[in-house]
């Protein structure tokens, strides 16, 4: 019993990472209905920057955090007044075609610029990856970071949304264009903003997972799978169903993995499993809203 | 003049291609060109396929690669393990892959546009995985080797050229073949779906039916081609399926555009020589190329080149002669109307 507990709470600690960059794909997917294939891909280039300015420039680990927040958000929003902009009102297939070019793009500079050599990537100061016993139960502190930072990060992006006059803006925005455009939203920036806060939060998904999976240009690969399994599970619009479904897909994972035999290196083709089962049985997700196409 | 649903000019135009395509090896290709373009051919047939499926039936699929390294390993287990002669490989390899497509197609008659694609994505993902997983069956992550073939009956060619011959040969059947079964009521049946689910149903197509079979078609086409890739290349390992290479066909496919004739064979050219062009500028990350062309494609044509010298061919046409263009240029094939997959998406 005591084993199965364990292998939940590594399962919540690697579901946060599944979850932060499944709330990317959710961010860029209300704003624009279409689904970002190359935000892991963004999430390990942010991650390659966090190590520069880690193991080169040798800053403090939680600057270094910070300001590779601030760099990917920056990034994000350029990436798409460069690369999205031009087919922002294409159908949503041709955006997602375009989305694949950057996967390959941002894939292939990692490498150039990073090589593929597998790095090591430190882990934060102050959470050592000794566990600590909490009632029994061995507890990693880098996985209690881990799962802290999900929820706060949540509960942030949820404040800014609701509380902030950008954050209505964005909103009504991604709701109702036309309107926000006559009410002087200006709808096209706000797209870019919404690129730009999911490139920060998928920079945190990549920041927590690289010192378990170690860093290199291929990483976020499997990571996007679950997160794509993450967000279709909590339905692909709502950001709380995101990181629900980002923390049962980590503790499905585990469990699989521990206690099914042969299963560990099946697991990408569970997520696989995860996406078709859901979109089947449950197309909005666990939490979404049924859609009616009108004929 | 019209004769098989081909006019006199596009059958000049194929016959001149072919015997270009026959006698190339024997005067112009050497060696390393020769394998160069039984690539182009077996990637020009996993293009077809891809072509019926999205052209056609309009659904997309970022996961051919698996049906294709369902193909290899068939071809690379009976041929390697159980001492099958490799050309009786080949057709079993399409029918596993087939059946695997047409399994498919079932779940992914609930999906549509995005979902779908999310779905593919995922199966490309998966294929190198599962392949390691099962590795009695398949040496897991060191692959097989085979022996390489030869030419079988004395004919004096070596042994690329009779690769080379061997894929050309089954390309042109599988061409005329796919020509043949979307020429008629089957590929009038599939665009219906395509271009109303609605109205197709209304008008006595199962769904169903054809959208499974697109799918089980499309995967048949991308079996025969990893099967050929196998033997091409005469060894198969779980990290020649992964995801780059579903990417590829797909950008194959965008590059020769959707619905024509000659567009498999001009994305199969561009897919197999760019990585050998662009060595030199990216070393050996031929993928980010890919990508800028496919960003920049979809920016400029979102046709693809094949649909968009057609269209650059109908404006010729229409300033030449002010009238009766239309006909000529849907001879070229099956006229695609842009963004024939995105639109079942865009509706929803």
């Amino acid at each position: 019993m005591q084993g199965v507990v364990q292998q939940i709470v590594s399962g919540l600690a690697t579901g946060g990472v599944y979850a932060s960059l499944a709330l990317a794909l959710v961010l860029i997917y209300r704003s624009m209905e279409a689904l970002n294939f190359a935000q892991g891909e963004m999430a390990m280039f942010s991650t390659f920057v966090a190590w520069t300015l880690i193991s080169i420039v040798h800053l403090n680990y939680y600057l270094a955090f910070g300001l590779t927040i601030a760099v990917s958000i920056a990034g994000g929003f350029l990436l798409e007044r460069v690369v999205i902009r031009p087919v922002e009102k294409a159908p949503p297939l041709t955006v997602v075609l375009v989305t694949l070019g950057l996967f390959f793009v941002v894939n292939g500079l990692a490498g150039l610029i990073w090589s593929y050599v597998i790095k090591p990537f430190p882990g934060p100061p102050g959470f050592p990856q000794a566990p600590v016993s909490l009632g029994g139960v061995y507890v990693g502190m880098q996985d209690l970071f881990l799962i802290g930072m999900t929820v706060v990060l949540l509960a942030l992006l949820y404040a800014f949304f609701q509380y902030t006059k950008l954050g209505l803006a964005m909103r009504s925005a991604a709701l109702y264009p036309e309107m926000s455009r006559l009410l002087g939203v200006r709808v096209s920036w706000m797209l870019a903003l919404g690129w730009g806060l999911a490139a920060g939060v998928g920079a945190v998904s990549g920041m927590l997972i690289a010192p378990i999976e170690f860093l290199d240009p291929n990483m976020m690969q499997p990571i996007l799978l679950y997160a794509f399994a993450a967000a279709v599970l909590g339905g692909i619009e709502n950001p709380v169903g995101a990181v629900v479904g980002g923390f049962v897909v980590g503790i499905l994972l585990a469990l699989i993995g521990t206690y099914v035999p042969g299963a560990r290196d099946l697991r990408l083709a569970f997520g696989l499993v995860i996406i078709v089962a859901v979109l089947i049985v449950r197309p909005g997700g666990l939490f979404g809203r049924m859609h009616v196409a009108r004929v | 003049m019209r004769f098989a649903g081909l006019s006199a000019r596009a059958w000049a135009l194929s016959g001149a291609g072919l015997v270009v395509a026959l006698l190339a090896p024997l005067f112009i290709l050497d060696r390393f060109n020769t394998i160069q373009f039984a690539y182009v051919w077996a990637f020009a047939i996993a293009l077809i396929g891809l072509n019926v499926l999205t052209g056609y039936s309009g659904q997309i699929s970022l996961g051919n690669g698996a049906f294709m390294a369902i193909g290899a390993y068939t071809t690379a287990i009976l041929y390697y393990k159980l001492k099958v002669p490799y050309g009786l490989t080949i057709l079993p390899a399409g029918i596993l892959a087939g059946l695997a497509g047409y399994l498919f197609g079932f779940p992914a008659l609930k999906l549509s546009g995005l979902y779908l694609a999310l779905a593919t994505f995922a199966l490309a993902l998966s294929v190198s995985p599962v392949i390691k997983n099962f590795g009695d069956l398949t040496n897991g992550h060191e692959g097989i080797v085979l022996p390489s073939v030869t030419d079988p009956f004395g004919l004096g060619l070596t042994n690329e050229q009779w690769v080379y011959y061997l894929t050309l040969v089954i390309g042109v059947l599988l061409f005329v073949f796919g020509r043949a079964m979307l020429g008629g009521a089957t590929g009038r049946a599939l665009r219906a779906v395509r271009d109303s689910e609605t109205a197709a149903a209304a008008s006595g197509v199962s769904l169903r039916q054809f959208k499974t079979m697109a799918f089980g078609v499309s995967a048949f086409y991308a079996g025969i081609a990893g099967s050929l890739f196998a033997t091409i290349t005469a060894y198969v390992s779980p990290d020649s399926f992964d995801l780059p290479l579903s990417l590829s066909l797909l950008v194959g496919m965008v590059v020769g555009g959707l619905g024509t004739l000659a567009g498999p064979v001009l994305g199969a050219t561009f897919v197999v020589w760019l990585p050998i062009f662009a060595q030199d500028i990216f070393r050996n990350k031929p993928d980010v190329s890919y990508g800028v062309i496919l960003i920049l494609l979809m920016f400029l044509l979102p046709q693809g080149i094949g649909g968009g010298a057609r269209q650059i061919y109908a404006w010729y046409r229409r300033r030449a002669t002010s009238a009766g263009p239309e006909e000529e240029v849907a001879d070229l094939g099956p006229a695609a109307p842009p963004h024939a997959a995105e639109r079942g998406a865009g509706r929803s």
